[in-house]
Protein backbone atom coordinates (compact mmCIF):
# COMPACT_ATOMS: atom_id res chain seq x y z
CA UNK A 1 0.00 0.00 0.00
CA UNK A 2 1.46 3.50 -0.92
CA UNK A 3 1.39 5.86 2.08
CA UNK A 4 3.23 9.15 0.36
CA UNK A 5 2.49 9.50 -3.39
CA UNK A 6 4.08 13.35 -4.31
CA UNK A 7 3.65 14.77 -7.79
CA UNK A 8 4.79 17.97 -9.05
CA UNK A 9 4.46 19.19 -5.54
CA UNK A 10 4.78 22.74 -5.13
CA UNK A 11 4.91 25.12 -1.90
CA UNK A 12 5.60 29.09 -1.84
CA UNK A 13 6.06 31.61 0.67
CA UNK A 14 4.80 34.67 -1.02
CA UNK A 15 6.53 35.17 -4.06
CA UNK A 16 9.68 32.77 -3.00
CA UNK A 17 9.48 29.37 -4.01
CA UNK A 18 10.45 26.95 -1.16
CA UNK A 19 9.58 23.69 -2.93
CA UNK A 20 8.92 23.00 -6.47
CA UNK A 21 8.99 19.91 -9.27
CA UNK A 22 8.84 17.42 -5.71
CA UNK A 23 7.66 13.98 -6.73
CA UNK A 24 7.71 10.71 -4.65
CA UNK A 25 6.46 7.17 -3.45
CA UNK A 26 7.04 5.63 -0.51
CA UNK A 27 5.29 2.55 0.95
CA UNK A 28 3.77 1.98 3.97
CA UNK A 29 6.68 0.67 6.42
CA UNK A 30 9.54 2.46 4.57
CA UNK A 31 11.56 5.11 5.24
CA UNK A 32 12.07 8.25 3.43
CA UNK A 33 15.30 9.91 3.64
CA UNK A 34 14.83 13.87 2.92
CA UNK A 35 18.67 15.01 2.30
CA UNK A 36 19.64 18.63 1.47
CA UNK A 37 21.23 21.80 3.01
CA UNK A 38 20.22 24.07 5.24
CA UNK A 39 17.08 25.97 3.39
CA UNK A 40 16.46 22.94 0.79
CA UNK A 41 13.04 23.23 2.05
CA UNK A 42 13.13 19.81 4.37
CA UNK A 43 11.14 21.01 7.14
CA UNK A 44 8.52 22.63 4.25
CA UNK A 45 7.82 19.53 2.79
CA UNK A 46 7.51 17.93 6.50
CA UNK A 47 4.86 20.32 7.14
CA UNK A 48 3.20 19.80 4.37
CA UNK A 49 2.79 16.04 4.64
CA UNK A 50 1.89 16.55 8.55
CA UNK A 51 -0.80 18.83 6.42
CA UNK A 52 0.13 21.94 8.69
CA UNK A 53 1.26 23.85 5.10
CA UNK A 54 -1.12 23.91 2.22
CA UNK A 55 0.40 22.92 -0.78
CA UNK A 56 0.26 25.43 -3.63
CA UNK A 57 0.19 23.33 -6.76
CA UNK A 58 0.64 19.42 -7.30
CA UNK A 59 -0.22 16.39 -5.83
CA UNK A 60 0.05 15.37 -2.17
CA UNK A 61 -1.61 12.04 -1.20
CA UNK A 62 -0.66 11.19 2.26
CA UNK A 63 -1.97 8.04 4.05
CA UNK A 64 -4.88 8.00 1.22
CA UNK A 65 -5.63 11.73 2.40
CA UNK A 66 -5.40 14.29 -0.64
CA UNK A 67 -4.06 17.89 0.50
CA UNK A 68 -4.95 20.14 1.19
CA UNK A 69 -8.88 18.64 0.90
CA UNK A 70 -8.54 16.69 3.01
CA UNK A 71 -6.23 17.46 5.90
CA UNK A 72 -9.02 16.65 8.55
CA UNK A 73 -8.08 12.76 7.67
CA UNK A 74 -4.52 12.86 8.49
CA UNK A 75 -5.29 14.89 12.51
CA UNK A 76 -4.57 12.22 14.67
CA UNK A 77 -2.79 9.10 12.40
CA UNK A 78 1.04 11.56 11.95
CA UNK A 79 3.40 11.67 14.71
CA UNK A 80 5.56 15.08 14.40
CA UNK A 81 8.94 14.73 16.31
CA UNK A 82 10.77 18.27 14.90
CA UNK A 83 12.70 21.28 16.22
CA UNK A 84 10.36 22.20 18.87
CA UNK A 85 9.32 19.18 21.30
CA UNK A 86 5.52 20.72 21.06
CA UNK A 87 5.44 20.14 25.14
CA UNK A 88 4.68 22.75 27.53
CA UNK A 89 8.03 23.86 29.70
CA UNK A 90 6.28 24.73 33.00
CA UNK A 91 4.34 21.40 33.02
CA UNK A 92 6.20 18.23 33.65
CA UNK A 93 6.64 15.26 30.80
CA UNK A 94 3.94 13.61 32.99
CA UNK A 95 1.72 16.38 32.86
CA UNK A 96 2.41 17.27 28.88
CA UNK A 97 1.88 13.47 28.02
CA UNK A 98 -1.27 13.30 30.20
CA UNK A 99 -2.58 16.35 28.12
CA UNK A 100 -1.81 14.91 24.54
CA UNK A 101 -3.58 11.81 25.61
CA UNK A 102 -6.34 13.12 26.63
CA UNK A 103 -6.43 15.50 22.95
CA UNK A 104 -5.87 11.73 21.05
CA UNK A 105 -8.66 10.53 23.18
CA UNK A 106 -6.50 7.84 24.54
CA UNK A 107 -6.40 6.22 28.52
CA UNK A 108 -4.38 7.14 31.06
CA UNK A 109 -2.03 3.99 31.16
CA UNK A 110 -0.80 4.74 27.87
CA UNK A 111 0.98 7.60 28.67
CA UNK A 112 2.95 5.55 31.82
CA UNK A 113 4.13 3.32 28.75
CA UNK A 114 5.04 5.76 26.83
CA UNK A 115 7.34 7.38 29.91
CA UNK A 116 8.45 3.99 30.17
CA UNK A 117 9.28 3.65 26.74
CA UNK A 118 11.69 6.46 26.88
CA UNK A 119 13.26 6.03 30.29
CA UNK A 120 11.68 8.77 31.85
CA UNK A 121 9.54 7.57 34.72
CA UNK A 122 12.11 8.75 37.48
CA UNK A 123 12.26 12.66 35.93
CA UNK A 124 8.32 12.46 34.95
CA UNK A 125 7.04 14.92 37.45
CA UNK A 126 9.70 17.69 36.70
CA UNK A 127 8.79 20.68 34.59
CA UNK A 128 10.57 20.31 31.26
CA UNK A 129 12.21 23.94 32.02
CA UNK A 130 14.49 22.10 34.30
CA UNK A 131 15.09 18.98 32.19
CA UNK A 132 18.25 18.73 29.82
CA UNK A 133 17.85 19.01 25.58
CA UNK A 134 17.84 15.56 25.31
CA UNK A 135 15.30 14.66 28.11
CA UNK A 136 12.87 16.94 26.79
CA UNK A 137 13.63 15.59 22.88
CA UNK A 138 13.16 11.86 24.65
CA UNK A 139 9.68 13.07 26.31
CA UNK A 140 9.14 14.79 22.73
CA UNK A 141 9.51 11.18 21.20
CA UNK A 142 7.08 9.74 23.50
CA UNK A 143 4.75 12.46 22.75
CA UNK A 144 4.86 11.78 18.91
CA UNK A 145 4.37 8.05 19.16
CA UNK A 146 1.85 8.10 22.24
CA UNK A 147 -1.42 7.47 19.44
CA UNK A 148 0.71 5.03 17.77
CA UNK A 149 0.38 6.94 14.27
CA UNK A 150 1.21 5.05 11.21
CA UNK A 151 3.15 7.88 9.81
CA UNK A 152 6.48 9.40 11.93
CA UNK A 153 7.74 12.54 10.55
CA UNK A 154 11.27 12.86 12.09
CA UNK A 155 13.35 16.20 11.60
CA UNK A 156 16.57 15.47 13.08
CA UNK A 157 15.16 13.04 15.97
CA UNK A 158 18.73 12.32 17.20
CA UNK A 159 19.32 15.47 18.18
CA UNK A 160 20.55 16.66 21.46
CA UNK A 161 20.30 12.33 22.27
CA UNK A 162 23.83 10.69 23.54
CA UNK A 163 23.99 7.09 22.40
CA UNK A 164 22.36 5.12 25.15
CA UNK A 165 19.08 7.44 24.58
CA UNK A 166 19.31 7.13 20.45
CA UNK A 167 19.65 3.29 21.30
CA UNK A 168 16.28 3.58 23.61
CA UNK A 169 14.31 5.37 21.20
CA UNK A 170 15.27 3.18 18.45
CA UNK A 171 12.40 1.02 18.98
CA UNK A 172 10.09 3.52 18.83
CA UNK A 173 10.82 6.10 16.17
CA UNK A 174 14.17 4.04 14.57
CA UNK A 175 13.34 0.98 11.30
CA UNK A 176 12.33 -0.82 14.26
CA UNK A 177 9.00 0.51 14.82
CA UNK A 178 7.71 -0.69 11.41
CA UNK A 179 6.11 2.78 10.78
CA UNK A 180 6.37 4.67 7.74
CA UNK A 181 8.76 7.14 8.70
CA UNK A 182 10.10 10.83 6.36
CA UNK A 183 13.30 11.23 7.45
CA UNK A 184 15.19 14.46 7.77
CA UNK A 185 18.73 14.55 8.73
CA UNK A 186 22.38 15.79 8.19
CA UNK A 187 23.58 12.40 8.76
CA UNK A 188 24.29 11.44 5.27
CA UNK A 189 25.50 8.33 6.09
CA UNK A 190 23.30 7.50 8.71
CA UNK A 191 20.05 7.97 6.95
CA UNK A 192 21.18 6.14 3.55
CA UNK A 193 21.54 2.91 5.08
CA UNK A 194 18.51 3.29 7.17
CA UNK A 195 16.39 4.58 3.74
CA UNK A 196 14.43 2.62 1.54
CA UNK A 197 14.05 6.15 -0.50
CA UNK A 198 15.65 8.87 -0.96
CA UNK A 199 14.86 12.63 -1.94
CA UNK A 200 17.37 15.13 -2.73
CA UNK A 201 16.74 18.81 -2.49
CA UNK A 202 18.44 21.62 -3.29
CA UNK A 203 17.07 25.47 -3.12
CA UNK A 204 13.83 23.81 -2.79
CA UNK A 205 13.86 21.88 -6.08
CA UNK A 206 14.43 17.99 -6.46
CA UNK A 207 17.45 16.37 -7.14
CA UNK A 208 16.49 12.74 -7.40
CA UNK A 209 14.18 10.66 -5.56
CA UNK A 210 13.73 7.03 -5.96
CA UNK A 211 16.82 4.72 -4.40
CA UNK A 212 19.02 6.13 -2.15
CA UNK A 213 22.17 6.79 -3.84
CA UNK A 214 25.77 7.03 -3.44
CA UNK A 215 26.92 9.39 -1.02
CA UNK A 216 28.79 11.35 -3.03
CA UNK A 217 25.73 12.43 -5.25
CA UNK A 218 24.24 14.07 -1.66
CA UNK A 219 27.37 15.55 -0.68
CA UNK A 220 27.08 17.46 -4.23
CA UNK A 221 23.40 18.94 -2.51
CA UNK A 222 25.59 20.74 0.34
CA UNK A 223 28.17 22.61 -2.24
CA UNK B 1 -15.57 17.88 21.61
CA UNK B 2 -16.17 18.60 25.65
CA UNK B 3 -13.05 16.35 26.53
CA UNK B 4 -10.89 17.96 24.13
CA UNK B 5 -12.09 21.75 25.11
CA UNK B 6 -11.83 20.60 29.10
CA UNK B 7 -8.79 19.38 28.11
CA UNK B 8 -6.96 22.53 26.73
CA UNK B 9 -8.93 24.94 29.53
CA UNK B 10 -7.15 22.77 32.31
CA UNK B 11 -4.02 22.96 31.04
CA UNK B 12 -4.17 26.88 30.28
CA UNK B 13 -4.91 27.64 33.32
CA UNK B 14 -2.57 25.62 34.84
CA UNK B 15 -0.18 27.34 32.85
CA UNK B 16 -1.34 30.58 34.10
CA UNK B 17 -1.11 29.59 37.79
CA UNK B 18 2.68 28.43 37.16
CA UNK B 19 3.41 31.40 35.45
CA UNK B 20 1.75 34.06 36.40
CA UNK B 21 1.90 36.27 33.13
CA UNK B 22 -1.73 36.92 32.71
CA UNK B 23 -3.72 38.02 35.23
CA UNK B 24 -1.46 39.82 37.24
CA UNK B 25 -0.51 42.15 34.41
CA UNK B 26 -3.75 42.73 33.97
CA UNK B 27 -4.32 43.73 37.48
CA UNK B 28 -1.74 45.59 37.99
CA UNK B 29 -2.59 47.54 34.62
CA UNK B 30 -6.12 48.19 36.22
CA UNK B 31 -4.96 49.57 39.40
CA UNK B 32 -2.36 51.89 37.50
CA UNK B 33 -5.13 53.19 35.54
CA UNK B 34 -7.19 54.03 38.27
CA UNK B 35 -4.62 55.64 39.70
CA UNK B 36 -4.01 57.77 36.88
CA UNK B 37 -7.40 58.92 36.52
CA UNK B 38 -7.59 59.90 40.33
CA UNK B 39 -4.42 62.05 39.44
CA UNK B 40 -5.60 62.75 35.77
CA UNK B 41 -9.13 63.90 36.52
CA UNK B 42 -8.05 65.83 39.84
CA UNK B 43 -11.35 64.06 41.35
CA UNK B 44 -11.63 62.09 44.62
CA UNK B 45 -14.06 60.52 43.99
CA UNK B 46 -16.38 59.62 40.83
CA UNK B 47 -20.01 58.52 40.14
CA UNK B 48 -22.84 58.00 37.44
CA UNK B 49 -21.65 58.21 34.09
CA UNK B 50 -17.70 59.16 34.53
CA UNK B 51 -17.50 56.33 36.78
CA UNK B 52 -18.73 53.73 34.58
CA UNK B 53 -16.73 55.15 31.68
CA UNK B 54 -13.88 54.86 33.24
CA UNK B 55 -14.78 51.47 35.25
CA UNK B 56 -15.41 49.88 31.49
CA UNK B 57 -12.57 51.58 29.33
CA UNK B 58 -10.04 50.05 32.25
CA UNK B 59 -12.00 46.71 31.89
CA UNK B 60 -11.32 46.56 28.10
CA UNK B 61 -7.98 47.75 27.64
CA UNK B 62 -6.50 45.33 30.40
CA UNK B 63 -8.62 42.43 28.26
CA UNK B 64 -6.14 43.55 25.86
CA UNK B 65 -3.33 42.32 27.54
CA UNK B 66 -5.14 38.62 28.26
CA UNK B 67 -6.31 38.73 24.56
CA UNK B 68 -2.74 39.40 23.59
CA UNK B 69 -1.32 36.37 25.53
CA UNK B 70 -4.24 34.10 24.87
CA UNK B 71 -1.95 31.97 22.47
CA UNK B 72 1.10 32.52 23.93
CA UNK B 73 2.40 29.52 25.47
CA UNK B 74 1.10 27.92 21.79
CA UNK B 75 3.18 30.67 19.80
CA UNK B 76 5.92 30.18 21.76
CA UNK B 77 6.73 26.73 22.17
CA UNK B 78 5.19 25.34 19.60
CA UNK B 79 1.84 24.30 21.11
CA UNK B 80 -0.23 25.12 18.06
CA UNK B 81 0.97 22.28 16.06
CA UNK B 82 -0.13 19.70 18.41
CA UNK B 83 -2.95 20.76 18.33
CA UNK B 84 -3.70 21.06 15.03
CA UNK B 85 -1.55 17.76 14.64
CA UNK B 86 -4.81 16.05 17.38
CA UNK B 87 -8.46 14.79 16.16
CA UNK B 88 -9.51 18.07 17.86
CA UNK B 89 -12.48 20.41 16.60
CA UNK B 90 -11.37 23.67 15.87
CA UNK B 91 -14.34 24.90 18.30
CA UNK B 92 -13.15 22.51 21.44
CA UNK B 93 -10.13 25.31 21.07
CA UNK B 94 -12.16 28.10 21.02
CA UNK B 95 -13.87 27.03 23.64
CA UNK B 96 -11.24 26.41 25.76
CA UNK B 97 -9.54 29.80 24.76
CA UNK B 98 -12.57 31.65 25.39
CA UNK B 99 -13.41 29.80 28.98
CA UNK B 100 -10.17 30.99 29.87
CA UNK B 101 -9.99 34.31 29.23
CA UNK B 102 -13.31 34.58 31.06
CA UNK B 103 -11.82 32.94 33.88
CA UNK B 104 -9.28 35.52 33.76
CA UNK B 105 -11.54 38.42 33.27
CA UNK B 106 -13.26 37.32 36.58
CA UNK B 107 -10.04 36.69 38.47
CA UNK B 108 -9.03 40.22 37.23
CA UNK B 109 -12.46 41.95 38.47
CA UNK B 110 -12.03 40.40 41.98
CA UNK B 111 -9.40 42.93 42.14
CA UNK B 112 -10.59 45.93 40.21
CA UNK B 113 -14.04 46.32 41.56
CA UNK B 114 -12.55 46.90 45.40
CA UNK B 115 -9.33 49.02 43.64
CA UNK B 116 -12.76 50.66 41.91
CA UNK B 117 -14.60 51.56 45.16
CA UNK B 118 -11.36 52.25 47.37
CA UNK B 119 -9.50 54.66 44.85
CA UNK B 120 -12.38 56.45 42.64
CA UNK B 121 -15.54 55.58 43.23
CA UNK B 122 -18.29 58.03 45.40
CA UNK B 123 -20.82 55.38 46.22
CA UNK B 124 -20.91 52.76 48.18
CA UNK B 125 -19.90 49.61 45.58
CA UNK B 126 -22.21 47.48 47.96
CA UNK B 127 -25.43 49.51 47.33
CA UNK B 128 -25.50 47.52 43.62
CA UNK B 129 -23.55 44.51 43.75
CA UNK B 130 -25.50 42.18 42.61
CA UNK B 131 -26.59 44.07 39.54
CA UNK B 132 -23.15 45.02 38.77
CA UNK B 133 -21.80 41.56 38.91
CA UNK B 134 -24.85 40.55 36.51
CA UNK B 135 -23.50 43.36 34.11
CA UNK B 136 -19.98 42.67 34.43
CA UNK B 137 -20.64 38.66 33.53
CA UNK B 138 -22.87 39.25 30.18
CA UNK B 139 -19.92 41.53 29.40
CA UNK B 140 -17.01 39.10 30.18
CA UNK B 141 -19.23 36.72 27.70
CA UNK B 142 -18.75 38.81 25.02
CA UNK B 143 -15.74 39.84 26.01
CA UNK B 144 -14.11 36.77 26.24
CA UNK B 145 -16.12 35.40 22.71
CA UNK B 146 -14.66 38.96 20.63
CA UNK B 147 -11.42 37.79 22.57
CA UNK B 148 -10.98 34.31 21.87
CA UNK B 149 -11.49 34.99 18.02
CA UNK B 150 -9.08 38.01 18.18
CA UNK B 151 -6.75 36.35 19.61
CA UNK B 152 -6.49 33.30 16.87
CA UNK B 153 -6.43 35.85 14.12
CA UNK B 154 -3.34 37.33 15.50
CA UNK B 155 -1.69 34.14 17.05
CA UNK B 156 1.01 33.54 13.83
CA UNK B 157 0.95 37.37 13.15
CA UNK B 158 3.95 38.97 13.75
CA UNK B 159 2.85 42.59 14.73
CA UNK B 160 0.15 40.83 17.04
CA UNK B 161 0.71 43.86 19.56
CA UNK B 162 -0.83 45.43 16.92
CA UNK B 163 -2.89 43.66 15.01
CA UNK B 164 -5.04 42.51 18.91
CA UNK B 165 -6.06 46.40 20.00
CA UNK B 166 -6.44 47.63 16.40
CA UNK B 167 -9.03 44.25 15.87
CA UNK B 168 -10.41 43.87 19.00
CA UNK B 169 -11.07 47.02 20.61
CA UNK B 170 -13.62 48.42 17.79
CA UNK B 171 -15.36 45.41 17.88
CA UNK B 172 -16.32 45.92 21.13
CA UNK B 173 -17.62 49.11 20.67
CA UNK B 174 -21.38 47.97 21.18
CA UNK B 175 -20.48 46.27 24.08
CA UNK B 176 -18.73 49.38 25.81
CA UNK B 177 -21.86 51.19 25.25
CA UNK B 178 -24.49 48.65 26.51
CA UNK B 179 -22.53 47.77 29.77
CA UNK B 180 -21.15 51.42 30.47
CA UNK B 181 -25.50 52.35 30.06
CA UNK B 182 -26.17 49.81 32.49
CA UNK B 183 -23.50 50.40 34.95
CA UNK B 184 -24.35 53.77 34.77
CA UNK B 185 -27.44 54.58 37.10
CA UNK B 186 -26.17 51.43 39.24
CA UNK B 187 -22.87 54.01 40.17
CA UNK B 188 -25.00 56.83 41.21
CA UNK B 189 -25.17 58.39 44.63
CA UNK B 190 -28.60 56.73 44.75
CA UNK B 191 -28.33 53.77 42.85
CA UNK B 192 -31.28 52.89 40.60
CA UNK B 193 -31.97 49.74 38.14
CA UNK B 194 -33.37 52.39 35.20
CA UNK B 195 -33.12 50.94 31.83
CA UNK B 196 -30.97 47.95 33.04
CA UNK B 197 -33.00 45.06 31.47
CA UNK B 198 -32.65 46.97 27.95
CA UNK B 199 -29.07 47.18 28.39
CA UNK B 200 -28.76 43.32 29.49
CA UNK B 201 -30.70 42.63 26.59
CA UNK B 202 -28.31 44.26 24.08
CA UNK B 203 -25.59 42.70 25.96
CA UNK B 204 -27.24 38.94 25.68
CA UNK B 205 -27.65 39.96 21.96
CA UNK B 206 -24.20 41.09 21.58
CA UNK B 207 -22.70 37.60 23.60
CA UNK B 208 -25.27 35.27 21.38
CA UNK B 209 -24.03 37.09 17.79
CA UNK B 210 -20.62 36.69 18.49
CA UNK B 211 -20.63 33.64 20.47
CA UNK B 212 -22.00 31.81 17.17
CA UNK B 213 -20.13 34.16 14.88
CA UNK B 214 -16.75 33.19 16.37
CA UNK B 215 -17.90 29.56 16.16
CA UNK B 216 -18.66 29.84 12.62
CA UNK B 217 -15.62 30.84 11.58
CA UNK B 218 -12.91 29.80 14.02
CA UNK B 219 -12.15 26.73 12.55
CA UNK B 220 -10.58 28.43 9.04
CA UNK B 221 -8.78 31.20 11.20
CA UNK B 222 -5.72 28.56 12.32
CA UNK B 223 -5.48 27.31 8.37
CA UNK B 224 -2.12 27.83 6.95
Amino acid sequence: MTAIELDGLERRYGERVALAGVSARVEAGQTLAVLGANGAGKTTLLRVLAGLLRPHAGMARVLGAELPAETWKLHGRVGFLGHEPLLYRELSGRENLAYHARLHRLNGSRVEEALAAVGMERRADEPLRELSRGMVQRLAAARAVLHEPPLLLLDEPRAGLDPAAAELLEPLIGRASGRTRVLVTHDVEGALAEADVALGLKGGRQQFAGRPPRAERVRELYR
Amino acid sequence: MIGAAVAILRKDLRLELRTKESVPAMSLFTVTCFVLFHFGLDRDSLDGELAAGVLWVTLLLAAVIGVTRLFAAEREQGGIDGLLLAPVDRTALFLAKGTALFVFLLALELVALPSFGLLLLGPDLRDALPELLLVLLMADLGLAAVGALTAALAAEARARELIVPLLLLPLLVPLLIAASQASEPLLRVSPSTEDLGRWLGLLALYDVVFLLLSIAVFDYLLED
